[in-house]
């Protein structure tokens, strides 16, 4: 029988729509058990290819009839190995084109509503690391906030929409993945802003986004309204968009909140994290729609793909929005932390711009799971 | 250390075809003796140390020179 490649954009519409899959994923088990690709309807068997090196007998009993089988691996090799004695084995079954490397770096633009006057607003869900970032659009103009370093996408998706990309801007210093930011701005003469008090390392110009900011987008009224939100970093910024829309990079998660460890002690910043969550998103209308930096489980997906909620219900739903007692709080967000995302130093100097490791080295260092949050 | 009984040269080579060519030269030796192995792929590393483990073989010294990785492999 035959195999085929699968390209990570009909994968990830198999994700959105709670399609069934079989992933015979043959990486090793360390990086099966501590990365993959996550389905509401996906099942999986974790089998490393060199144990089939010799043949792909002793698996055949395990795999499914009934449903399309996708072999994934690392970079594509072995999984097209695989695939292809699988094929000879008398089975349909795909490999993932550019294996976990191209999933993880994989964005599907989703539109999360209008704005006022002809405005728009869009989630890139970036579905292998659980990263999103967004542009906003008005009358000819966007502005892309904690966008990836695949800048194309970016680029692309203004140029087919005819808009020019004016504003570039950073809710925080990432430490899970790198910042297209610097790179967009610099490509299309965009400003790029940036919270002081995280820049404070960085070795190149850029524009301070301070609370209070206004933005404007287009020549209508369209805004951007910077909070300062310290937490999970000190700089950390949340936006408004259109009061309508409430960007809280990863402060605020549907399931969870921000982690404050990653660019210093979480002792330091508790505080902070306290006050922002339970004082200053407390003033904010319960109507606003919640659009984070980051999703954690596939549960936090909504069904036309989109991660968005209702703050008042995350005030009601979300655990981390309500424990009465700060020793607890403090407690949760600084004990059991989950491990840090991989190379998280590395990336923190990346984006301040003292290292500068070429796109192999990057996409190495944002391998794995995003791990922004505490539930 | 054991000198090594042969040197495998993969450098260059992209997965799957280190581990698959270790394996096969791992066959060509006795048990005891020692496999060395050169690879230049990233992934190389995590896999060839699994691949040992789950084969039973020990893994008695890697090292990282420039772009090349080097590995010691003691036949189980």
């Amino acid at each position: 029988m035959s195999f085929k490649a699968m390209k990570s954009q009909v994968l990830a519409r198999k994700v959105i729509q709670k399609e069934e899959l079989f992933i015979l994923d043959v990486r090793n088990n360390s990086d099966f058990e501590d990365w993959k690709i996550e389905g509401e309807n996906f099942s999986y068997l974790n089998v490393p290819y060199f144990d089939l090196i010799d043949g792909v007998e002793d698996i055949l009993d395990k795999l499914p009839t009934d449903k399309d089988i996708l072999v994934v691996c690392a970079k594509e090799g072995s999984s097209v190995m695989v695939a292809e004695m699988l094929s000879e084995q008398g089975l349909n079954v795909f490999y993932l084109e550019g294996g976990m490397k191209a999933w993880s770096e994989y964005m599907e633009p989703v539109k999360v509503g209008d704005l006022s006057n002809g405005g728009e607003l869009y989630q890139f869900v970036r579905l292998g690391k659980g990263c999103l970032s967004y542009m906003v659009i008005s009358n000819g103009e966007a502005a892309v906030i904690d966008p990836t370093r695949m800048i194309e996408v970016f680029t692309r998706f203004a140029q087919e929409l005819g808009v020019t990309i004016k504003h570039v801007l950073d809710t925080h210093l990432h430490a899970d993945h790198i910042s297209g930011g610097r790179t967009i701005a610099k490509e299309t003469g965009a400003t790029y802003w940036l919270p002081p008090k995280d820049a404070e390392e960085v070795v190149f110009d850029y524009q301070p986004l301070e609370d209070g900011e206004e933005i404007k987008i287009g020549h209508t009224t369209i805004n951007i309204h910077a909070l300062y939100s310290p937490g999970h970093t000190i700089g950390s910024t949340s936006f408004v968009v259109d009061e309508k829309y409430l960007l809280t990079g990863d402060i605020l998660f549907i399931d969870s909140i921000g982690r404050p460890d990653l660019a210093g002690l979480a002792e330091d910043w508790v505080g902070d994290l306290r006050e922002t969550l339970y004082h200053r998103y407390r003033e904010l209308s319960d109507e606003l729609i919640v659009l984070p930096a980051h999703y954690m489980i596939i549960e936090e997906l909504n069904d036309d793909g989109t991660v968005a909620e209702k703050l008042g219900k995350l005030f009601a739903e979300n655990h981390g929005l309500n424990i009465e007692s700060e020793v607890e709080f403090r407690k949760m967000v600084t004990e059991n932390l989950p491990p840090q995302p991989n190379a998280y130093q590395e990336i923190r100097q990346t984006n301040m711009g003292k290292n500068k490791p070429d796109e192999e080295k990057q996409r190495e260092m944002e391998i794995g799971p995003n791990r922004c949050a505490v539930r | 250390m054991m000198e090594a009984v042969k040197v495998l040269d993969a450098k260059g080579l992209a997965c799957p075809m280190p581990v698959v060519r270790t394996k096969k030269a791992i066959e060509e030796i006795n048990s005891g003796e020692v496999l060395e192995v050169h690879t230049t792929d990233q992934g190389s590393k995590s896999d060839l140390t699994a691949w040992a483990k789950s084969g039973g073989h020990e893994l008695v010294k890697e090292t990282e020179e420039g772009d090349v990785f080097k590995f010691w492999i003691k036949k189980a």
